[in-house]
């Protein structure tokens, strides 16, 4: 019995190996190439080949994120790309398919310091586990610029990334405006734990309650970000005070989940509804004039404040703490702005 | 269904069964009617028909995956993969549909297919290759996230260029009356209150949870007949995406994971034994409903959302007290 345990758990393991080594070939060519060359100061990666050895004098920056495959990761590429252009150095930018995988782009950060960068731009999954590495990198004199979420560790020289009170604030600010000060407000919050759900919930709450006396919320409650949930209680909200002026969704699914009450009960244009982050059906009930409007983070000015760091940090200039990499509030007056529709991503 | 014999000693084991079951569906009932009223009290915002409305409409997605899932726990078994196999039928009927351009009808069919296939390999690891149960829906629940993201390629499939998808669960048939979800999951009650106390199937399905052995010395292929089940359940699940995706006008490749605990606790408060061998879907419709109207109404008083959820394990704690203390009287 024991016997037989064992050779499945062999075959087993040896599935996996076969399975993460095609995997590997055909999407982490970056990998591979460490792997068999491990001298070799640099490597490709699938988007932005990277120099051979002798384009030398340019500064390197490997940049590991969270993912490349959303919109959200694309445009922080993009800014990134235009930044090391600007600036004139080389960069990489890879992250793991989804944005559980953690140890996976601790693969990924050990890959890049093995090619020895001049600096490093992180985005952490998971900030402790990271930190054996960012030590590493501490060690070896590698500036580390953290970027979208901050890291719980003081290596990283700066923090590019939304601030996500200030914005949630925009947002409170734009609803006061839109139901003329003063009303019922509610809102739907993707989490009470997440830094960005207490963030987007407080700098909105606090925002009301300093600025506009006449405003009052209601309630406030949590739907994960799960749109049929948040759905659900957003039309129980409604319920519960048929003479609510607004509702602000704190990310995709709460406001999607916001606007599909307010469709559900037919209060289009009897309920003010403020989002936050982008999405096609949050586009479309902007044109469709359900949602008033959302803020949507700079995710190009991200990328683009990373690589600007790492390259005054390699010019041995100061670099503030935390960058603010900004956010913007888009409408139907404003959605075909040029700048907007570079943050605004379906 | 609802017949009471008066003689416990009965030796027909089964009527016993559906008695102390019919008592434990008029605890549920009477449970669910006492909500009804303190939450009336409490807020004369509850009792006003778009809310009723709005908690039949809630009721539809857990209703119907707990419907299905009833087969399986009556059988002794639990189905884990209802949630995310929920979230990749939605995905299937996406890629029918938008990717593919199929007729809504056969992007529906392919999706509620979809449910049954992970239903029938969920019964095939069980039976055949004596997968237990929770082991064997656990797996499958992961290999239907991945599917599902995988498939999706990570992003939602909208369904907004589908014209008159929306109206699956939100339109109505009969004008101004329930919403169409709302309609289709009493319709599901019916299909699955026929399928398990009308047919085979269901005689089965009791025969196998009160006593696998049993069932099997009789001359009953149980391997077969669990596959069978499974798959019923799977359809259900078919049903519940399908349904989700219609309302969400989307497919949403996260959603999902969490659903099948929240189905379960739904069946289990309608008096459904995880032990098997003893439930009913009226049970299961009338869990599902207490289930929202506490949410509901616990929502509309504003209660904080961490004390909505905490009253809620108090209630499936409770009833599975009630179904203890039953089981100690009979």
């Amino acid at each position: 019995m024991k016997k037989k345990l064992l050779a499945l758990l062999v075959v087993f393991v040896s599935i996996l190996f076969v399975l993460s080594a095609c995997g590997s070939e055909s999407e982490e060519a970056s990998e591979n190439n460490n792997a068999e060359n491990e001298d070799a100061k640099e490597s490709g990666t699938e988007e932005t080949a990277t120099t051979d050895e002798d384009a030398g004098d340019k500064p390197y920056v490997a940049i590991v994120s969270k993912g490349f495959q959303h919109q959200f990761w694309q445009a922080v590429q993009r800014g990134a790309e235009q930044a090391a252009e600007e600036f004139d150095v080389e960069i990489t930018f890879e992250g793991p398919e989804n944005e559980s995988q953690v140890d996976k782009q601790m693969e990924m950060l050990q890959a890049a310091l093995d090619k020895n960068p001049d600096a490093i731009g992180f985005a952490a999954l998971d900030s402790q586990a990271a930190s054996p590495l960012l030590e590493k990198a501490d060690e070896s004199d590698i500036p580390v610029i953290a970027f979208d979420s901050g890291v719980d560790s003081d290596i990283p020289l700066t923090t590019a990334s939304t601030d996500n009170y200030a914005a949630a604030a925009l947002a409170a600010e734009k609803m006061a405006e839109l139901i003329g000060e003063q009303g019922k407000v509610a809102l739907v919050v993707h989490d009470q734990v997440s830094v960005t759900g207490v963030q987007r919930r407080d700098g909105f709450v606090e925002t009301i309650e300093e600025n506009y006396p006449d405003i009052e919320i209601v309630d406030t409650q949590y739907g994960g970000g799960d749109h049929l949930e948040s759905t659900n209680l957003a039309k129980t909200m409604i319920q519960a005070h048929p003479d609510i002026a607004g509702i602000y969704g704190s990310n995709e699914g709460s406001a999607i989940g916001v606007v599909n009450a307010v469709r559900e009960l037919s209060k289009e244009g009897e309920v003010t509804v403020v989002g936050f982050d982008s999405g096609k059906q949050q586009i479309d009930a902007i044109n469709e004039g359900i949602m008033a409007g959302a803020i949507t983070q700079n995710p190009e000015g991200i990328g683009y404040e990373t690589v600007k760091a790492a390259v005054d940090a390699l010019n041995g200039e100061e670099v503030p703490e935390n960058i603010d990499t900004g956010f913007y509030w888009y409408d139907a007056d404003n959605m075909e702005d040029e700048e907007i529709q570079a943050a605004v991503y379906e | 269904m609802s017949t009471l014999t008066s003689n416990p000693s009965t030796s027909n084991q089964k009527k016993r069964l559906v008695s102390s079951g019919a008592l434990q569906q008029i605890l549920a009932f009477a449970s669910l009617i006492i909500l009804v009223i303190f939450f009336s009290i409490a807020s004369e915002n509850f009792l006003q028909w778009s809310n009723i409305e709005g908690i039949l409409l809630s009721t539809t997605v857990i209703g119907i995956l707990a419907l299905g899932t009833t087969f399986v726990i009556i059988t002794g078994g639990i189905d884990l993969s209802i949630g995310t196999g929920m979230t990749l039928t939605s995905v299937m009927t996406g890629v029918f549909i938008v990717f593919l351009g199929l007729p809504v009808l056969l992007g529906i069919i392919g999706g509620i297919v979809t449910g049954a296939l992970i239903g029938f390999i969920s019964g095939f690891s069980v039976s055949i290759l004596r997968i237990p149960p929770f082991i064997a829906t656990l797996a499958m629940m992961m290999i239907a996230e991945g599917l599902s993201l995988v498939i999706s390629g990570a992003s939602p499939i909208y369904f907004s260029d589908v014209e008159g998808f929306n109206n699956i669960a939100l339109g109505s048939i009969f004008p101004g009356a329930i919403p169409n979800a709302v309609l289709i999951f009493f319709i599901m009650v019916l299909i699955g209150w026929i399928l398990l106390s009308k047919t085979i199937v269901g005689r089965y399905t009791f025969s196998i949870g009160s006593n696998e052995e049993a069932t099997r010395l009789s001359g009953i292929n149980v391997k077969k007949w669990k596959m069978i089940i499974y798959t019923i359940a799977g359809c259900f699940t078919g049903v519940a995406g399908v349904i989700m995706a219609s309302r969400l006008n989307s497919a949403q490749p996260a959603l999902g994971m969490g659903y099948e605990l929240e189905a379960i606790a739904a069946v289990v408060i309608g008096g459904t034994s995880l032990s098997g061998g003893k439930g009913s879907l009226i049970g299961t419709m009338i869990g599902a409903l207490i289930m929202s109207v506490l949410t509901n109404g616990l929502r509309i008083m504003s209660i904080p959302q961490e004390w909505q959820t905490v009253v809620i394990g108090f209630v499936i704690l409770l009833a599975v007290y009630f179904d203890m203390l039953r089981k100690k009287n009979s």
